[in-house]
């Protein structure tokens, strides 16, 4: 579908902060308060803006334990439905944060977040490896996020400029 | 005998720069919010820092040509081609300098005898007349109003030449009104050059910061490409102000005499910040257009905020900066900025630094984080509900 330059202009900003306050969001893209609900109705109707989500880093919270692993799949395609089949029977699993087909040595990408790694570890090997097309899985457990949809968690880089310059 | 003063009479004259002043005030203070910065918000882009880490790694560590790497002046010229549609030979038209300072500096320096007067457009880049005057020549100044959006017209420029004008000297989009001249000023402009036979030296360092309109190089007018020094740099489209890097384009003759200076006083600009630029126009455009979308929302929202609360703007095309009038308030510009400052701790600065006719303007940066824009267009609110008559 085609968007045009405002409506860019609106996801730009708002992939960034969609907190943002609606009457400066207003103003940075030189539109009037109405047009920007428009806009965001009809992108949300579209389906091009999904959902509102927050960027958090689960790492610095004491009470938090989850654990996340990224599971590479092999599967055998259905005829007919190819790997959508096996991908949605997959990515219905309320442990399944993503599913993305890959090209290369396998097939399906999943990542999967539980509360321990024992968790993990047996929703892979009853659930996931049970399924009928799926030929392998390997199973890697992150150990630190440094950098995760674009942000940078650690340091944010501090205003070095000088206060008054020409 | 001891003499009365070591320091040349040409600079013991020289008024120091009025932004110095403010810098001085605002430093001391903490929990400053501060759209008193002239450059870039933004870090320069990981990708051309790592450049130059990789040039010191390789032990690119000595001098380069004269001009600049050669290979960064090829590149240059392709920019140059590809964005404003003018040539320049990287052989003999084009030298990479130490900012658009030094370009400016050498400019000056190569094109006046003593006496002869440069015509500056004001408000002003503050360093202009003091570099003028420090080449031997005089800054004449013209007065440029908010009524004109701050624009030199061409009955302006007319009247201010003498048997003595060797050149103007235009900035567009402007520090600190953020004008920018559009391609029909340009011509009308030229048009006055071209008859009464003048140089212009245009600083296009704010090239890449156009957010309306295309942005016309001064170069690129018919029959201006012979008679203009285009001084442009990284500082600003590239976030680079750091590292010290500009490039001055002219015709040959002029070209290659600014090159003696640049060889005698210079020797060539920093090896590290032209390995680092070079990566800037390979491959940082897409950063450019980032950035430069970034600074168009962060405009849009600064000028509609100043108006709503007061401050009068007009629409700044160019730049990162607004430079709203403070007239409401019926202080000077000083007053209002130091008030400003001490009661609600925001820095901005007075207009007058810029020239005379900054005078009853404040220029704010819009190179901060929406945040920042946020919080200080909160203070500036309430300051403006306390003094406005
Ligand atoms: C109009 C103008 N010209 C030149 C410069 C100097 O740029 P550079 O950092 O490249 O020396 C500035 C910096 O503020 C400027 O505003």
């Amino acid at each position: 579908m085609h968007l045009n330059e405002e409506e860019l202009e609106v996801l730009r900003i708002i992939e960034n902060n969609s907190r943002i306050d609606m009457k400066d969001l207003a103003k940075m893209t030189d539109q009037s308060e109405s047009d920007i609900e428009i806009t965001l109705k009809k992108l949300e109707d579209m389906r091009v803006i999904v959902r509102y989500l927050t960027v958090i880093n689960w790492a610095k919270v004491d009470e938090y334990h989850g654990v996340t692993a990224m599971i590479d799949v092999k599967v055998t395609p259905k005829r007919g439905v190819g790997f959508d089949e096996v991908a949605k029977r997959i990515y219905k699993f309320k442990e399944v944060q993503s599913v993305y087909l890959m090209s290369g040595a396998y097939d399906l990408s999943v990542i999967v977040e539980g509360r321990s790694m024992n968790e993990v570890a047996s929703f892979v090997s009853e659930k996931l490896s049970t399924l009928d097309s799926v030929i392998s899985t390997t199973t890697h457990f992150i150990m630190k996020k440094y950098k995760h949809d674009g942000t940078i968690f650690e340091q944010t880089e501090e205003d070095k400029r000088i206060v008054v310059s020409p | 005998m001891i003499k009365t003063s070591y320091v040349s009479k040409t600079i013991s004259e020289l008024k120091p720069s009025g932004i110095r002043r403010f810098f001085d005030l605002a430093a001391n203070l903490e929990g400053v919010v501060s759209l008193g910065v002239g450059e870039p918000d933004f870090v320069t882009s990981w990708a051309v820092r790592e450049a130059a880490i990789n040039s010191l790694e390789e032990g690119y560590t000595s001098y380069t040509a004269n001009a600049g790497l050669y290979e960064l002046r090829s590149e240059i010229s392709g920019y140059m081609e590809k964005q404003f549609h003018v040539s320049y030979r990287p052989e003999d038209q084009i030298i990479v300098t130490v900012g658009a300072s030094q370009a400016l500096d050498i400019a000056l320096r190569t094109i006046l005898n003593p006496g002869e007067e440069v015509i500056v457009v004001e408000p002003c880049f503050v360093a202009y007349a003091p570099l003028v005057t420090m080449a031997g020549g005089i800054p004449v100044t013209v007065q440029t109003s908010k009524e004109d959006d701050f624009k030199l017209t061409p009955q302006q420029l007319e009247a201010a030449i003498t048997p003595k004008t060797k050149a103007v000297l235009i900035c567009s989009p402007n520090n600190p009104t953020g004008t920018q001249l559009g391609q029909e000023e340009l011509v009308m402009l030229a048009d006055i050059v071209k008859k009464h036979d003048l140089l212009v030296i245009s600083d296009e360092i704010y090239a890449e910061l156009a957010y309306d309109e295309t942005f016309t190089s001064f170069a690129a007018i018919d029959g201006m490409l012979e008679r203009t020094i285009v001084i442009n740099g990284f500082s600003k489209g590239f976030a680079m102000t750091g590292w010290r890097l500009g490039f001055v384009c002219a015709p040959k003759e002029i070209s290659e005499a600014m090159l003696k200076l640049h060889q005698y006083a210079m020797m060539c600009a920093p090896t590290v910040a032209q390995h680092a630029a070079l990566e800037a126009l390979k491959h940082g455009m897409q950063d450019v257009e980032e950035m430069r979308r970034s600074y168009r929302r962060r405009r849009n929202y600064i000028v509609k905020s100043f108006n709503e609360i007061g401050l009068d703007c007009h629409n700044p095309g160019g730049a990162f900066y607004a430079f709203p009038s403070i007239e409401k308030t019926g202080m000077t510009s000083m007053e209002f900025a130091e008030k400003l400052l001490t009661e609600e701790l925001v820095a901005v600065v007075p207009g007058d630094v810029f020239g005379e006719s900054g005078e009853g303007h404040i220029r704010c940066s819009y190179a901060s984080s929406m945040e920042q824009l946020q919080e200080a267009l909160r203070r500036m609110e309430r300051f403006m509900k306390n003094h406005c008559k």
